[in-house]
């Protein structure tokens, strides 16, 4: 168990597969340069992996303080016993007062490992993280907690967690809810090569085989997404969001009913359970917009929504707000786009 | 809610968390194909021995309630502590989790019950693909594509959905199991029937009837904080490092919305606007 230490560091689990960095925690890095400033302490990454220490310095361009770094044949390969055994040690040993973790599935399974062994308190898929003071109903005063913020029960309420009495602070944080920072390759850090002791003992699983593929769609990078629901009807009449993201440029999208329908891939879902994107236009076609959809597409630049039912919650966000028969506005659209000579747009859209 | 932020779970109704489905189903296909036995344990109020009923009708031949007032707001680090005691008390090979529950979509009770039971985890498990001489190969899902692993037995399973399409209660455990109950329950139960009766009677009558489900291999078994010597200082509030700060309701909304005709004239000056403000080109 480990207690209150106000000097402690903010640190971010830089996960990494074959030397490659995960998106998510380069994405945590500037909210935890962010917190680390609010609080006036340093920002550290953990960095674990086998011949992994080309990659320190991207952390520190990427605004780490620090790179505590652990190098050892067995870490080669992500598994949760010996990581959560190493980054518990790092725990005890230099006592942080926050730990951050994407919502990866390797964060995921993770994270919870160490929070059990260090008895820490973890808070999942926070989609946003604050500093702020607590006052508890007997009236003790925590000044400069982690508010670790997520959406809860089905994105309809957001809740705000804390825990002011056992640290570290720890979250996993969704990924795309925060923007990529840019690097500095000017900055200067310092990185910490930390002993390793491990044996076979502490890694039970064998991998015996792994397939991975790439997304079919870049989402979170996309400028422009056309995105289409359940009211396109089916997966022929989907064709017509292809047709508008086309003459766009735009990656097509889709809300989890379409998906669930069959009309498009998995890689392609906006919302809750799919990617969260942020582009500068989001055009909604046919999406009646249930705040699990919402949440993954607010924070668009501009989202235009063509409904036929007036009421529809989509046009509660939309700026642009189009109540008519999509198989009718979508064409028109697209002849309006074109007529402004936009064909030979270079195009976004995945493969 | 309660005034804590805590969700107030007896308003709530019981019901069998998903993927906890799918784990029952993972487990009662390793008992059809290699033998064995399967136990099902929740932790939760008195009304939870429902969900444990469901268990039974679809196959599993033991069923196990954890309930005591004072596992009361505990998060998912004092859950798993707390069942970790229970797991305990049973001599097992695997045990089985849904990969998350659907309130609170953590999955992290099943990685922290396979710390604190020091067993090897195999998280996100979409297929079993051999189970052999204490051996356990299992596909998991890692986002980017899958991965087979290793590992050998005792271990910790979190289940996903694409695992299986779990089995529906079957006739004959229904019949049996119907009257299947929870100490907690018959105690209700008994109230309700004898409103006049002091409470020392109650518990005798309860006891008796308790040892009669036994005999029939039909009762619930009942577990509480006590019974699993589960130290106190991990258990429910003061066991939860997590606390509720806010819980704030979500209203999205844009600054202002302009509505456009669906005509080629109202199309035409939306994609100008648009160009105009550099949100496209």
């Amino acid at each position: 168990m480990i207690s209150v230490n106000r000097q402690g560091e903010v640190w971010v689990f830089a996960e990494q597969h074959s030397g490659r960095l995960e998106d998510t925690p380069l994405e945590l890095m500037s909210r935890a340069r962010h917190l680390a400033d609010v609080l006036n302490v340093q920002m550290g990454t953990i960095l674990l992996g086998d011949n992994v220490k080309s990659i320190a310095s991207k952390m520190i361009h990427f605004g780490a303080d620090k790179v505590y770094l652990a190098e050892h044949p067995l870490l080669k390969h992500y598994q949760a016993t010996g990581y959560a055994k190493i980054i518990s040690c790092l725990i005890h040993k230099y006592k942080p007062q926050i730990v951050l973790y994407g919502a990866t599935v390797a964060g995921r399974d993770l994270a919870p490992r160490i929070a059990s062994a260090a008895k820490a308190g973890l808070t999942a898929d926070c989609t946003d993280l604050q500093i702020g003071d607590h006052e508890t109903t007997n009236g003790d005063f925590h000044k400069n907690l982690l508010f670790q913020i997520r959406p809860a029960f089905g994105g309809n309420i957001i809740a705000t967690i804390i825990n002011y009495d056992r640290w570290p602070q720890m979250a996993t944080v969704r990924e795309g809810v925060m923007p990529m920072p840019t690097p500095d390759t000017k900055r200067k850090g310092q990185v910490i090569t930390e002993k390793v002791q491990l044996s076979n003992q502490d890694l039970p699983l064998e991998i015996l085989e792994e397939h991975t593929r790439p997304k079919k769609v870049d989402l979170k990078a996309a400028r422009l997404i056309v995105a289409g629901g359940a009211g396109l009807g089916s997966k022929e009449n989907f064709r017509l969001v292809w047709d508008l993201a086309n003459c766009l440029g735009a990656a097509p999208a889709a809300t989890r009913a379409a998906v669930d329908l069959g009309f498009i891939d998995h890689d392609h879902q906006v919302g809750q359970t799919g990617t969260t994107v942020r582009p500068s236009l989001y055009i909604a076609v046919g999406i009646s917009g249930a705040i699990q959809h919402q949440s993954g597409m607010n924070q668009s630049q501009k989202i235009v929504a063509i409904n036929n039912d007036p009421q529809a919650p989509i046009f509660d966000v939309a700026h642009y707000k189009i109540v008519g028969d999509l198989n009718v506005v979508v064409p028109k659209m697209i002849k309006a786009i074109k007529e402004k000579g936009f064909k030979e747009l270079t195009t976004t859209a995945g493969k | 809610m309660n005034d804590d932020g805590t969700v107030n779970r007896s308003a709530l109704p019981a019901i069998f968390n998903p993927e906890d489905l799918n784990a029952l189903e993972m487990a009662l296909d390793i008992k059809d194909k290699f033998g064995g036995t399967v136990t099902v344990i929740t932790m939760g109020l008195p009304a939870a021995a429902a969900i444990l009923r469901d268990a039974l009708y679809r196959g599993a031949d033991d069923a196990i309630l954890v309930t005591d007032a004072r596992c009361a707001a505990s998060d998912t680090l004092a859950t798993s502590y707390i069942l970790s005691c229970a797991v305990k008390q049973l001599k097992y090979d695997i045990v089985l989790c849904g990969r998350q529950a659907i309130d609170g979509d953590t999955a992290q009770v099943g990685p922290q019950l396979a710390e604190k039971l020091g067993l090897p985890q195999i998280t996100y498990v979409e297929k079993l693909i051999e189970l052999k001489d204490r051996t356990i190969i299992a596909q998991r899902n890692i986002g980017s594509g899958w991965q087979k692993v290793k590992a050998t037995l005792p271990a910790l399973l979190t289940v996903t959905a694409d695992a299986n399409d779990p089995r529906v209660p079957a006739a004959k455990k229904m019949m049996k199991y119907k009257t299947a109950l929870a100490p907690c329950e018959i105690e209700q139960q008994l109230k309700t029937q004898n409103p006049n009766a002091a409470p020392e009677e109650i518990k005798t009558l309860a006891s008796r009837k308790s040892a009669e489900l036994e005999q029939k291999g039909v009762l619930i078994k009942q577990w509480n904080l006590d019974f699993l010597k589960a130290d106190l200082t991990w258990c429910g509030r003061t066991g939860s490092p997590t606390k509720v700060h806010r819980i704030q309701s979500v209203v999205l909304a844009s600054k202002e919305t302009k509505s456009i005709e669906p005509t080629d004239a109202g199309l035409t000056d939306m994609i100008h606007e648009l160009i105009d403000d550099k949100i496209i080109a």
